[in-house]
């Protein structure tokens, strides 16, 4: 194991992780909504720019950074209750077009906020660079990698501890059912939407302070975070963090390796490959056609 | 049409082979043009009337460039409404065959020095044989998987354009030789309209016949349930293949005449958002209907234009109006006014 390989792996367990949040916030919507939302990397952008401001009005990070998530799980909400409810129960395609829509518009709204220029976080506990056995580290990427590993534990205790955990995934399973059960699968689909808001964010604000933010970066974030989902197996929690993590060390590598103007084909490439070998993902559900 | 309002929505969940929370699906009567033969040629003769006489209300050479953008983005949504609102196949990637009929045309044009009459139908067909064959995998897809598939495909094209700065210009794209045919060179706003009205009159011609044909009918069958049209005996795979490479035809054919007829492309053209804006305009104007890839191409073209009075909230205000158009028009403008139409004029006889 050389220090290049630990570099790359480094780098890409960072961008893995913030992947990894934005696939698990597509997995939480699609399973209870039966959308998928691409507007899921706008919330990135929205907690990383609101984290933003919120330091430039002078206030200490340890307040910004909830402040920011916050901000991001309102506007989550007010997405589900004025776009995603009214549409729903339409066509998959259609809700496909009203999740682009939004996401068009609150990078419209963000540009009109905030301008067009890019933006920094100051790092959370220092620049000073960590070396890891001949590889070196910026802090910020453990607190990337910590605070996702943190997010998917809770997570975890949320959904299989709480009621309410298990009520979202008693929805996922069968919508009508849990109806029957007295769930508020309406509720339901806006906390969905507020945890999908809250864990890109996360993303948002933790990974501002390397890779920067600005009203743009929502698109790509989104196609990748779409893509982790799908490489993991769409709805799967599991899949979603193992798609994201393996995304993000694909790129690193196939960018520290091979060339790093082609990481992204390299990428898409070994996601094409891996669907069409296992066409539900890696640890998607297998089912067979319904009549 | 037994159940009138719910069997209109009934024949829609499937449709783009998407998993959906209601159940089975009836291929139920179709909205929008092409019904019957006599209500085929009818909307063929309108639509040649229509692009006959709007020229002469257009008032200056402006009104004729942007009708041959919508024209030429009408000719790819026409393609793509096959796929998706008939074969319920939904591609996010059709921009990447759209830039690369206009790339192949312009490489094979100006670095090694084809004659452009001859480059573009080249290119054209290379692009309906590398579409067979990446469809053939590609269509295996199902649903979600089927959009993944294809916006990767359309990412890798993309990727490649923009770093093949050697045959690509890169970034910022390439000039294009203007089309050449028997030593009369294809220029001006106006000639190109006729040109645009002619490809685009010829693949409604061609749509319309292919939703008519047995072809059309196994497709429909297709869409109401793929395991119910197994059973009769239709081999789905070659119909759905044969549709994903007449859309990518057209997308390429539209793609290199834009190419032609602009000078000029860039790798934007190949973009996921350019992807997306196609199926847009097939949503937005309605899908299975030929009027509602017109239409949806129209508003959709023109729409950006009229909003640059709004400025930096332009983005904001298409975004807003995307929203609200699925919210209040969910299949689309074409078909829901088309359904206002008949109730209407059914309740007054």
């Amino acid at each position: 194991m050389s220090g290049a390989w630990l570099q790359f792996v480094a780098a890409g367990l960072t961008a893995g992780a913030i992947y990894a949040l934005i696939a698990l916030g597509f997995s939480i919507i699609y399973n209870t909504c039966h959308a998928i939302n691409f507007a899921q990397g706008e919330f990135v952008m929205v907690g990383g720019m609101s984290g933003v401001s919120f330091v430039a009005m002078g206030l200490p990070l340890i307040v910004a950074v909830p402040l920011a998530v916050a901000a991001a799980m309102i506007v989550g909400l007010l997405v589900e209750r004025l776009a995603i409810e009214p549409a729903h129960g339409n066509d998959v395609v259609t809700l496909i077009i009203v999740t682009i829509g939004v996401s068009l518009f609150l990078r419209g709204l963000a540009q009109v906020v905030w301008g067009k220029g890019i933006h920094a976080l100051p790092a959370f506990s220092g620049t000073e660079a960590i070396n890891f056995f001949g590889a070196t580290i910026v802090p910020q990427s453990l607190w990337v990698i910590g605070g996702t590993v943190v997010a998917v534990v809770l997570l975890g205790l949320f959904f299989n501890r709480t009621l309410f955990g298990k009520a979202m995934q008693a929805t996922a399973q069968n919508t009508l059912a849990a109806r029957l059960m007295g769930i508020d699968t309406r509720v339901i689909m806006r906390v969905s939407f507020a945890l999908a808001a809250l864990l890109g964010a996360l993303g948002g604000v933790l990974t501002a302070p390397i890779t920067l933010t600005s009203a743009e970066i929502g698109i790509m974030l989104g196609l990748k975070g779409f893509a982790a989902a799908m490489l993991g197996g769409l709805g799967s929690f599991g899949g979603a963090v193992i798609g994201g993590l393996l995304l993000g060390l694909i790129e690193a590598l196939g960018a520290g390796f091979l060339s790093s103007a082609y990481k992204d084909v390299i990428a898409f490439v070994m996601i094409l490959v891996v669907l069409f070998f296992l066409p539900t993902g890696l640890v998607g559900a297998r089912s067979g056609d319904r009549v | 049409m037994a159940t009138g309002s719910d069997s209109t929505r009934s024949k829609r969940p499937t449709s783009v082979g998407l998993p959906s929370a209601q159940g089975g699906a009836v291929p139920a009567k179709r909205a929008g043009a092409g019904a019957s033969r006599a209500g085929r040629t009818k909307a063929l003769a309108l639509l040649a009337a229509l692009l006959v006489v709007m020229p002469f209300l257009f008032p200056n050479s402006y009104f004729f460039e942007v009708a041959v953008l919508v024209l030429m983005n009408a000719v790819v949504c026409l393609g793509l409404n096959l796929l998706i609102g008939y074969a319920g196949q939904i591609s996010l990637g059709h921009a990447a065959f759209f830039a690369l009929g206009g790339y192949g045309s312009a490489i094979l044009a100006a670095n090694y020095g084809w004659p452009t009459w001859l480059s573009l139908p080249v290119t054209v067909a290379a692009i309906g044989v590398l579409a067979a064959i990446v469809g053939k995998p590609t269509l295996r897809f199902k649903g979600h998987y089927l959009a993944m598939a294809t916006l990767g495909l359309g990412v890798i094209v993309n990727l490649v354009l923009t770093n093949e700065d050697r045959l690509t210009g890169g970034p910022d794209g390439m000039g294009v030789p203007p089309l050449v045919i028997a030593g009369f060179t294809f220029a001006g706003e106006k000639l190109w309209y006729g040109i645009a009205a002619v490809v685009l009159w010829a693949s409604v011609w061609l749509a319309t016949n292919l939703i008519d044909s047995p072809v059309g009918r196994a497709l429909r069958a297709v869409h109401g349930s793929e395991v119910a049209g197994e059973t009769v005996g239709i081999v789905i795979e070659r119909w759905k293949l044969a549709v994903f490479v007449i859309s990518a035809v057209l997308a390429a054919l539209s793609g290199a005449l834009m190419a032609h007829y602009s000078g000029f492309i860039t790798p934007s053209k190949s973009g996921f958002l350019h992807s997306v804006e196609l199926v847009i305009m097939v949503v937005f104007g309605g899908m299975a209907s030929i009027w509602g890839a017109i239409v949806g191409a129209a508003i959709l073209t023109l729409l950006p234009q009229l909003l640059t009075v709004f400025k930096d909230y332009e983005t904001m205000v298409f975004g807003g109006v995307l929203i609200a158009t699925m919210i209040f028009f969910p299949r689309g403008i074409v078909p829901t006014l088309a359904r206002l139409w008949t109730r209407r004029s059914g309740s007054e006889s």
